[in-house]
């Protein structure tokens, strides 16, 4: 207490950095690359070289990362909004992923299944399955908006019969799309050495940073998400404002989807996306978002996924085990939701301030 | 420790950051006897209590308890519960979705094992030896918010319990209620149980109480037996301050500038709520209020004017026109504001920052596309912090930190913000301190001074006299009266609710 | 609250049996067919399994003399189920694939009992042999086996692997793993760079030998499980300049012989493809009709013919016979 008054603020300050939401993926993130600066710093290299078309294109873990991330990062953006406005999460979006990449195929394959030119335009491909994805959306944002079904029960129902619905599309069959310029949009654009996905992530970045900024959207599913009777007493129609997010997810789902099929020109129904709801639902809550929904910080759930990424392409670069791999991630998993837990990021602003205050008695000794 | 107390606090120290919340304070409860906790919102009360029920740790000080050697060192709410200290908080803290014997027994059965027979046979013995009005099987959401409250009550007493704090047990009971709890307090007081109660109502504190204790600002004002602290100096002590008289507010003389402008009327406007239709208007620079017993239909009736129940029938005009108010959004747009009854339920946005519950209401005025930038919201945020002198360390703390009163600020602000023509405040001063009480009456009167239309509504009917120059007075659900001018008196407000039958 | 979930359980069932073309199909009157009951795995799960499907039903008509019905679900309860209906429905033979080997012991036992006989094709289960008559299934260890001979005739001098594995566990990954094992453990200049699972998933195979062209390590061979994750070690390769296939740096190996893999076989960006033969409908048919004529299978398990391509071998007439 005799401390200056300075001082005192200061430390608080830096204490409170451990109570910053976006403190935990970044904390994640830094010892991710530590542990790869000290264990192989080639890790960080990044090589310029020809792909097999003669184009530039840049490569190393850290290209590999940013790209692999994408679809990741995308979902992130939509489970975000839906988490914070329904207070649960959005358990279709892998299967969600398979309806809209056959849809894609599907548009551009027209009946044959192995077409040797596309039969439409992969812009006009895009915008079809972005319709097709936001009803599927919409139809999940009904159930829990209007039905007042529990997000997980609700979309349990797209999770069970997505994967059918995407084989039925096609009709049961494997499209496969030769045309080079189909796969620029999963790998390389001709001349430009960074991988397309990442250019489209930071695009869908850049558009929810306007929309966030431009519209009410964030602090409506927040009020929503934290109080729904206030809410609608402030004029807000916190079912429509659910809703609205499902359907933003349908559209991140869409573009997830188009990047998982333009990396191989294919789908295959049944391993497409697997899982990767949980990863997003993951991204979120590494992000320090609460899953019950209410405030959220967009910046820490994308973050999150980055994060996601770096962990599993270390793991493989690590030539972990293949089958203690799922291991190796959930305990890397748990010890970052325990560490994201509010408790535990108020006792580490304590120990930090005692620490400083320690620092500080000494050098004043 | 004295021989007679049950409960001694000495010298207790707690501090939140850089927030002192207590300083020294001293706190004795003696046997069979109720005290008083006062102090206005702020004053520490509520950490004292937590302190005690070992909610929060205690930076320094000591407790003893009867029956215990040397201080004790509660760590949490069930070691407290354990050492015999009972609390009943004023926010409803049970299960509404399990039942009221359930309610009643959370948490306190010894074994793995139920005996669910039982359970409800012994919880109906003590709900009716209350007399309070519920089954043991009964789901508690489907009680009303009094009965709730009292089977929080029946929980704690009957945990056999040394020491009982009810945290502003009444704010939610009608007077009959009130009656029956201060049945049960004596009782309960005959049979040597130290009872601490914090409430806001003075005339409670007189009926019931043996003793009082002010804080003021975390510090210790005082300690009174009651019949030496009249309650002109209680409230003198608890603000600091000489006060003038209450009822000073409203000057009888100067009569209340009323034009005879319509702002708002309905004819024969129902909800789903509100189900028998009724005729309301307002004039500009009005005050009026609806009073009646709780569960009445007052607050119904002001929420179907707001259009937070879905409205089933009638016509509407505002300023002479026409209007269909079907949702709030549409109230709203046509100028009208709603401060609700339930606080935490239906007000704030507890985790949002105090910012961004302020401009909330104005921002969905501005529409979807229209957000209010951060230095403009921050700008409306410290000029509201200022004006209705709102304690909060910043902007951007969660609403949910700050005290009762300076939420209800904060709300009020909200709705100030978006400058209505007509606001209606449904229980704006329940639960809050007595300063903030006479500050927000004040400010109604303020506001129809600069020409707005206020419909204010109080469970405390002073306060509607001291305020409004128009009663309408509803009882199950109906208007039986409306009283102005002349008739405007404690009295005839009572004899109108209580009906003919007196 | 309860209704809603009663209906909505009801929606997920009715919207997940139309799409997996559930529920049996019709089943005929006695009019001198044998009744079959096929109860199979989702024709949706992969290309492997619409091919075994469709020659299922290619055979199983009424023109070869069957009136069949089919129940497909990927889960074993829901599989027992249907098994039980069909016994009680009085078909005459049961084909089973199973979805899991364990719990079939009673179903089999009724059906037993009843004086079914049963024939499991492409997947065995944990039951008494005595319960069923033959089971049609694939040598996923001769499978292994033939490939891993096929790398060792290619004679380099020296082998560094990536090994991409099926979802662990499965039959076919077991196979398939198991023949490598043994080639690495006995061989010094067998080497295995990485051997991780990529779960059958293309994506997930381009992520693990990306991150072996990143860690710069040499490689050689790339032993992919099945087609798809072959397809995806190759985008990688790609990617990174990596030539491969017939006269390039990296051999290509992936299993299953879809249509489009012997087609890269055929274009000689792979090497190799080995065959899981999906075909399994013309053998249960013979067995069905020496049984007709009171005549006992030869042996209990029948391991179908499958072989492996090489990219060098291959003719358009074996991408269109046994391409899937």
């Amino acid at each position: 207490m005799t401390m200056a008054k300075t001082g005192e603020a200061g430390l608080v300050k830096a204490g409170g950095i451990f109570r910053r939401q976006i403190f935990i993926p970044i904390a994640a993130l830094l010892a991710l690359i530590l542990f790869n600066l000290i264990t192989d710093p080639s890790f960080f290299a990044i090589n310029y070289s020809l792909n097999s078309a003669g184009d530039p294109v840049l490569s190393g873990y850290l290209i590999t990362i940013l790209d692999n991330a994408s679809e990741l990062a995308i979902l992130a953006i939509g489970m975000t909004l839906v988490t914070a406005a329904s207070g649960g999460q959005d358990i279709s979006v892998g299967a969600a992923i398979a309806i809209s990449g056959s849809v894609v195929l599907r548009v551009l394959c027209g009946d044959n299944p192995r077409p040797d030119e596309m039969q439409a335009s992969i812009l006009t491909a895009f915008l079809i399955s972005c319709v097709v994805s936001m009803l599927f959306g919409a139809f999940n944002g009904a159930l829990v908006a209007y039905f007042n079904i529990q997000p997980m029960i609700a979309t349990l129902i797209l999770y069970t019969a997505g994967r059918s619905i995407a084989a039925w599309i096609n009709n049961n069959r494997l499209p496969i799309i030769s045309d080079p310029s189909f796969g620029y949009f999963g790998s390389f654009l001709p001349g430009i050495p960074i991988p397309t996905p990442i250019f489209i992530a930071i695009i869908c970045m850049i558009i929810i940073a306007l929309v966030l900024k431009f519209t009410t959207l964030g602090l409506y599913t927040q009020a929503v998400g934290i109080n729904p009777n206030s809410a609608k007493l402030n004029g807000i129609n916190p079912s429509f404002i659910k809703f609205i997010t499902y359907v933003i997810m349908g559209l991140c789902v869409a573009v997830a989807g188009f990047i998982k099929v333009t990396r191989f020109s294919t789908i295959n129904y049944s391993v497409v996306a697997l899982d990767i709801e949980m990863d997003a639902i993951l991204a979120v809550a590494l992000g320090g978002n609460a899953l019950s929904g209410g405030k959220f910080s967009m910046a820490s759930s994308i973050l999150g996924a980055y994060v996601i990424q770096f962990l599993t392409t270390t793991l493989f670069k690590f030539n972990v085990s293949s089958s203690a791999l799922p291991a190796y991630k959930a305990v890397v998993v748990i010890i970052l939701v325990v560490l994201s837990a509010p408790t535990v990021r108020e006792k580490l602003g304590k120990l930090w301030k005692n620490l400083q205050h320690a620092r500080l008695g000494k050098e004043a000794a | 420790m004295e021989k007679d107390s049950v409960l001694e606090m000495r010298g207790i120290y707690k501090s939140f950051y850089s927030v002192k919340a207590l300083q020294n304070v001293d706190f004795t409860l003696r046997e069979g006897e109720i005290h008083a906790l006062m102090g206005e919102n702020g004053a520490g009360k509520s950490t004292l209590i937590k302190v005690l029920t070992g909610v929060y740790a205690k930076d320094d000080g000591q407790v003893f308890l009867k029956g215990h050697e040397g201080p004790i060192n509660i760590k949490s709410p069930e070691e407290a519960q354990k050492a015999g200290i009972s609390t009943v908080y004023q926010e409803i803290t049970l299960c509404p979705n399990l039942t009221v014997a359930e309610n009643m027994y959370i948490g306190r059965s010894k074994g793995v094992i139920t005996k669910w027979h039982q359970m409800n046979a012994s919880a109906n013995r003590i709900l009716e030896s209350l007399g309070i009005p519920a089954k043991a099987e009964q789901q508690l959401g489907s009680c009303s918010i009094a009965v709730q409250q009292m089977v929080a009550i029946a929980r704690a007493v009957d945990m056999e319990c040394k020491v009982l704090i009810l945290d502003e047990p009444t704010s939610s009971l009608d007077e009959s209620e009130v009656a029956k709890l201060f049945r049960l307090m004596l009782d309960l007081k005959a049979r040597g149980v130290g009872i601490i109660f914090v409430t806001h109502f003075l005339d409670q504190v007189y009926e019931v109480c043996d003793r009082i204790t002010v804080l003021r600002d975390g510090q210790l004002v005082g300690e009174y037996a009651i019949e030496n602290l009249p309650r002109v100096e209680l409230v003198s002590k608890m603000l600091g301050k000489e006060l003038d008289d209450l009822s000073e507010i409203k000057s009888g003389d100067e009569e209340q500038k009323i034009s005879n402008e319509i702002v708002y009327d309905a004819e024969g406007l129902s909800s789903i709520a509100a189900r028998s239709p009724f005729n309301f208007s307002i004039h500009k620079g009005e005050v009026n209020g609806f009073t009646g017993l709780l569960g009445s239909g007052r607050s119904e009736c002001v929420r179907a004017i707001f259009g937070a129940d879905k409205v089933t029938g009638g016509t509407e005009h505002m300023n002479g026109k026409g209007v269909r108010i079907s949702k709030p959004r549409d109230a709203m747009k046509h100028g009208i504001g709603y401060l609700p009854e339930d606080r935490k339920r239906d007000g704030i946005v507890g985790d949002l920052s105090v910012r961004d519950n302020i401009i909330l209401a104005l921002q969905v005025l501005e529409g979807f596309f229209g957000p209010i930038s951060r230095a403009k919201a921050e700008k409306f945020a410290d000029e509201y912090i200022k004006l209705l002198d709102i304690k909060t360390a910043s902007t951007d703390t969660p609403i949910k930190s700050l005290s009762g009163g300076n939420q209800q600020k904060v709300i009020l602000a909200r709705w100030l913000l978006t400058n209505p023509q007509y606001l209606i405040l449904d229980e704006p001063t329940r639960g809050i301190d007595i300063g903030t009480k006479i500050e927000i009456q004040k400010l109604v009167l303020k506001l129809a001074g600069e020409g707005k239309s206020v419909t204010f509504i109080s469970s405390e009917i002073d306060e509607m006299l001291r305020t409004c120059s128009r009663l309408i007075v509803m009882r199950d659900g109906k208007q039986v009266g409306e009283l102005s001018g002349g008739d405007l008196t404690q009295t005839k407000v009572m004899s109108t609710i209580a009906g003919g039958a007196k | 609250m309860k209704k809603v979930l009663l209906s909505l359980l009801v929606l997920i069932l009715s919207v997940s049996a139309v799409f997996a073309q559930g529920a049996a199909e019709a089943s005929g009157a006695d009019n001198g067919l044998i009744r079959v009951g096929i109860i199979n795995n989702d024709p949706n799960e992969s290309g492997y399994r619409t091919a075994n499907d469709a020659d299922l039903k290619r055979v199983f008509n009424e023109e070869n003399g069957y009136d069949a019905s089919f129940y497909y679900s990927l889960r074993n309860d829901e599989q027992i189920a249907a098994a039980q209906l069909f016994i009680q429905d009085g078909v005459d033979y049961l084909l089973l694939s199973a979805a899991g080997t364990a719990g079939w012991d009673s179903v089999l036992q009724d059906a037993y009992d009843a004086g079914i006989y049963v024939i499991l094709f492409d997947r065995t289960v944990d039951a008494d042999p005595s319960l069923y008559v033959a089971e049609v299934v694939s040598d996923t260890n001769l499978q292994g086996q033939t490939a891993v001979d096929w790398l060792a005739s290619q004679n380099l001098d020296e082998y560094n692997i990536i090994h991409i594995q099926g979802v662990m566990g499965s039959s076919a990954q077991i196979g398939r793993t198991t023949a490598l094992d043994e080639m690495v453990a006995n061989n010094d200049n067998w080497n295995l760079v990485t051997q991780q699972t990529a779960e059958w998933n293309a994506e997930t195979a381009q992520q693990i030998t990306q991150a072996v062209i990143d860690s710069g390590e040499p490689f050689n061979v790339i032993y992919a499980e099945n087609d798809d994750m072959a397809r995806g070690a190759v985008a990688a390769l790609d990617r990174a300049n990596i030539s491969h296939g017939v006269g390039g740096d990296v051999i290509i190996m992936g299993f299953d012989c879809n249509k489009w893999a012997l087609e890269e076989l055929l274009a000689g960006r792979w090497n190799y493809d080995g065959q899981a033969n999906p075909f399994q409908a013309d053998t249960i048919d013979g067995i069905i009709r020496n049984l007709e004529n009171s005549i006992d299978p030869e042996s209990k398990t029948i391991y179908l013919v499958e072989q492996g391509f090489d990219a060098t071998t291959i003719t358009q007439e074996d991408v269109d016979k046994y391409g899937i």
